[in-house]
C-alpha cells in the first residue's frame, strides 16, 4: 500500500492551456481523497497525471515514495476506472479482468483465482462468460472495478465512474464502492462532479475550480467551514445563500437594516464596511425565536417530498429556505426567519476568503 | 410502407424484374453459351435452353485452353487468384498499418504523410504507368507474381477506411490498454485487430475484386502466357476475326472467371454477419 503526494503540480495543454496550476496534495495511504469542481476545472487532468495517460509540465508526482513521473502507466502500480467503462467490446467478462495480469506474465491459475474472487466479491459470477455489450450499465461498471482490483494496485483511480448510470443505481454503486474501498484498504482517488457523491465517499474532500484547490478537509469541515465563497456555494445543496451585508460591530453584521449576530467573525473589521452573508437553507429557521432575525418574501415553493424549499428574497438578494414539509402553510407570502449564530458565514466580498476567526 | 396496394406493388416488382432480366440476361447467355458447341453458337439462333455440350466445353477450356489463349484457363484462374489474394492481403496489410501509425503516434509531420497517403486517391495506376512500368522493369520484376502485386498494393482508400474506423475506437479503450500493460504491438494485436474484423472482410471483398478485374496492368508487365491472368486470357480468346473466336470456350472462360469473386462474396459475407453480430464498439 502507497500514498499519493502531489508536488506543485502543473499541466500546460498544447495552446498554452494551463488546466492544472501548481496543485500540491497529499493523500494517506488507504484513504479515500475525492477531488470535487465544476466542468473543467481539471480534476481530469490531475487524476490522468497520477495515471500516467497525461505528461507532468511541472512539479512531482509521489506514489509512496517513488516519483512516478517518468514511469510509464503499467508500472506505476494503479488501477483505473473510467466514466464509460472501457471495457473491451471483444473479450469475456473473463478476459477484460485477466488482461492485465497476462500482459503481465502471471500464472494462469493465479489469475483464475484472483478473476473468481473479485468476480465472488462483485456478484458478477453469472456472466464471466458473456460480453460486454450483453451486460447492463451496472454490470459493466462492476466488470470495470473487477478489472481494477484484481490487479491489486497501490492506487484505485476514479474518474466519474458512476455519472452514466440512473439516479438510484448511482446511489447502490456509490454505497457498494465505499464498501469496497474499506474492505480493501486501496489508497483511492475519485473524480466527480456530483457534490453528494463527493460527501458521501470521501475521507478527504478536495474542491477544486479553476485548476487550483479552493479547499482540502474531511466533508464535515468542508461543509461547516467553506474557506471561500466558492466552496460554500459548490458543497451542501440547495446552495448557500449569500446576502450583501455590512459590519456593525464585534459578532454583529446587518443584513438590510437588520442585525444578525455572527459566532464566527474576524477581529477588527472596521465597521460599515461591506461583507458577505453565507446562510445554507437548512441552517435558518422560519419562527420569531431569537435576538437575529431576518424577513424574507416568498414567491414560490419548490416541493421535494420530505422538504419543502421556499423561495423569494431578503434585503433584494435571491433567498431560499429549506423546511421539513408541513411546518409552514405553503401559501405563507411572508417568513421570519430566526438566525442561529454558529451558522453565520462571512466571506470578504473582494477576495471572497472566509472572514472568520484566526486560527 | 403501410398502403397496401396491390396495382403499386405490382408496378414495383415488374420494375424490379427488369432490373434484374436486363443485369441477369447476358450472364444466362454465358452460362448458355458454355453449353453448347461452336456450330450452335456461330449461327446465331443459340436455343434459350441449356446444351449438352458443357462438359467437354470446361473440360477443355480448365485443362488445354483454346487455340488463342494457349495456355489451360485453370493455369489463368491460378494467376489470377494469387494476384487478386496478394493485392488484397497486401493493401489490408499495408492500410491497416499506416491507419495505426496515422492514429496512434504522433511523429513530425504525421499531418503530412497522412496527405501525402490521401492524394495518392488521385493517382491510380493508370495515371502513374509509365513510371510504374520502368521501376518493376528496372527491378527485374516484370512477369512476375510480384511485379503484377507490388504496385498495386498500395491503398489510400484502404488506410482512409481504417482511419475513420480506428477514430471511432474510443480513445479509454487505448488507455485502459496502457494500464493494463499493453504496447502499442499488443494493443494492435489484442484490441485493435479483433474489432476491425468486419472492416478487414469488407476491404478484402472490394480488394479481391478489384485485383481480380485488373487488365491493364497485367496486359503491360506479363509477356509469358505462363504469367496472364484470366481476364487477358477471355480477351485473347476473342479476336476481331469473329470466324477464328472459339465462342463457347470464351463463354467457359468467362463463367470460371465469375466463379471465384462470387465464392468470395458470399463466404465474406458470411464472416461480414458474424463480425457485425459478435463485435461493437
Ligand atoms: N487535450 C487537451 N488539450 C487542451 N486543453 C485541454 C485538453 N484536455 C483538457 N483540456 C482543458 O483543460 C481543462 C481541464 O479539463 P479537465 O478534463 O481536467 O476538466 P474536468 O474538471 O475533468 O471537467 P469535467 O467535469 O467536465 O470532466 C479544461 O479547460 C479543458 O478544456
Ligand atoms: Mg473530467
Amino acid at each position: 500500500m502507497a500514498g499519493v503526494t502531489l508536488d506543485t503540480v502543473r499541466k500546460v495543454y498544447a495552446g498554452n492551456v494551463e488546466a492544472v496550476k501548481g496543485v500540491s496534495l497529499g493523500i494517506e495511504d488507504g484513504s479515500f481523497c475525492v477531488l470535487v469542481g465544476p466542468s473543467g476545472c481539471g480534476k481530469s487532468t490531475l487524476l490522468r497525471m497520477i495515471a500516467g495517460l497525461e505528461t507532468i509540465s511541472g512539479g512531482a508526482i509521489k506514489i509512496g515514495d517513488r516519483v512516478v513521473n517518468e514511469v510509464e502507466p503499467a508500472d506505476r502500480d494503479i488501477a483505473m476506472v473510467f466514466q464509460n467503462y472501457a471495457l473491451y467490446p471483444h473479450m469475456s467478462v473473463y478476459d477484460n479482468m485477466a488482461y492485465g495480469l497476462k500482459n503481465r506474465g502471471t500464472p494462469k491459475d493465479e489469475i483464475e483465482k484472483r478473476v473468481k474472487e473479485a468476480a465472488r466479491i462483485l456478484a458478477i459470477e453469472p456472466f464471466l462468460d458473456r460480453k460486454p455489450r450483453a451486460l447492463s450499465g451496472g454490470q459493466r461498471q462492476r466488470v470495470a472495478m473487477g478489472r481494477a482490483i484484481v490487479r491489486k494496485p497501490q492506487v484505485f483511480l476514479f474518474d466519474e465512474p458512476l455519472s452514466n448510470l440512473d439516479a438510484k443505481l448511482r446511489v447502490q454503486m456509490r454505497v457498494e464502492i465505499k464498501r469496497l474501498q474499506r474492505a480493501l484498504g486501496v489508497t483511492s482517488v475519485y473524480v466527480t462532479h456530483d457534490q453528494v457523491e463527493a460527501m458521501t465517499l470521501s475521507d478527504k474532500l478536495v474542491v477544486m475550480s479553476g485548476g487550483q484547490i479552493e479547499q482540502v478537509g474531511t466533508p464535515a469541515d468542508v461543509y461547516r467551514r467553506p474557506e471561500t465563497r466558492f466552496v460554500a456555494t459548490f458543497i451542501g445543496s440547495p446552495p448557500m445563500n449569500i446576502l450583501p451585508g455590512k459590519v456593525e460591530g464585534p459578532g454583529r453584521v446587518s443584513v438590510g437594516g437588520q442585525m444578525v449576530n455572527v459566532t464566527d467573525m474576524r477581529e477588527g473589521l472596521a465597521p460599515g464596511s461591506a461583507i458577505e452573508v453565507g446562510l445554507r437553507p437548512e441552517d435558518v429557521q422560519a419562527g420569531t425565536t431569537g435576538n437575529s432575525t431576518l424577513t424574507m418574501d416568498v414567491d414560490f415553493v419548490e416541493e421535494l417530498g420530505a422538504t419543502q424549499l421556499f423561495h423569494g428574497k431578503v434585503a433584494g438578494a435571491e433567498f431560499v429556505v429549506q423546511a421539513s414539509t408541513g411546518q409552514l402553510a405553503a401559501d405563507t407570502r411572508s417568513l421570519t426567519l430566526a438566525v442561529d449564530p454558529q451558522n453565520v458565514h462571512l466571506f470578504d466580498p473582494q477576495t471572497t476568503k472566509r472572514l472568520g476567526r484566526q486560527i | 410502407m403501410v398502403e397496401n396496394r396491390p396495382y403499386r406493388d405490382l408496378m414495383a416488382y415488374l420494375v424490379l424484374l427488369m432490373g434484374v432480366v436486363i443485369v441477369a440476361f447476358p450472364v444466362y447467355l454465358a452460362v448458355l453459351g458454355s453449353t453448347f458447341d461452336a456450330a450452335t453458337i456461330s449461327n446465331g439462333n443459340m436455343p434459350l435452353l441449356p446444351g449438352d455440350q458443357a462438359g467437354i466445353n470446361y473440360s477443355q477450356a480448365l485443362l488445354s485452353g483454346g487455340r488463342l489463349a494457349r495456355e489451360p484457363v485453370s493455369m489463368m484462374m491460378l494467376n489470377s487468384f494469387i494476384m487478386a489474394m496478394g493485392i488484397a492481403i497486401g493493401k489490408i496489410l499495408i492500410s491497416i498499418l499506416s491507419a495505426f501509425a496515422v492514429v496512434y503516434f504522433s511523429f513530425p509531420f504525421r499531418k503530412t504523410a497522412f496527405w501525402i497517403i490521401f492524394i495518392t486517391l488521385m493517382l491510380p495506376v493508370e495515371v502513374r504507368i509509365y513510371p510504374t512500368y520502368k521501376i518493376v522493369a528496372d527491378l527485374g520484376l516484370l512477369d512476375t507474381y510480384a511485379g503484377l502485386i507490388l504496385p498495386l498494393i498500395a491503398s489510400a482508400t484502404g488506410t482512409l477506411l481504417f482511419r475513420q474506423f480506428f477514430m471511432t475506437i474510443p480513445d479509454e479503450l487505448l488507455e485502459a490498454s496502457k494500464i493494463d500493460g499493453a504496447g502499442p504491438f499488443r494493443f494492435f494485436k489484442d484490441t485493435l485487430l479483433p474489432l476491425s474484423i468486419t472492416t478487414i472482410a469488407a476491404l478484402f471483398v472490394i480488394q479481391f475484386i478489384y485485383g481480380w478485374n485488373q487488365y491493364l496492368w497485367p496486359l503491360l508487365i506479363t509477356t509469358k502466357s505462363s504469367m496472364q491472368t484470366i481476364v487477358i486470357g477471355i480477351k485473347k480468346m476473342i479476336t476481331t476475326q469473329d470466324a477464328l473466336t472459339e465462342w463457347q470456350i470464351a463463354m467457359t472462360t468467362a463463367v470460371l472467371a465469375m466463379i471465384p469473386p462470387v465464392l468470395v462474396v458470399i463466404f465474406m459475407q458470411r464472416l461480414f454477419v458474424k463480425g457485425l453480430v459478435e463485435t461493437e464498439k
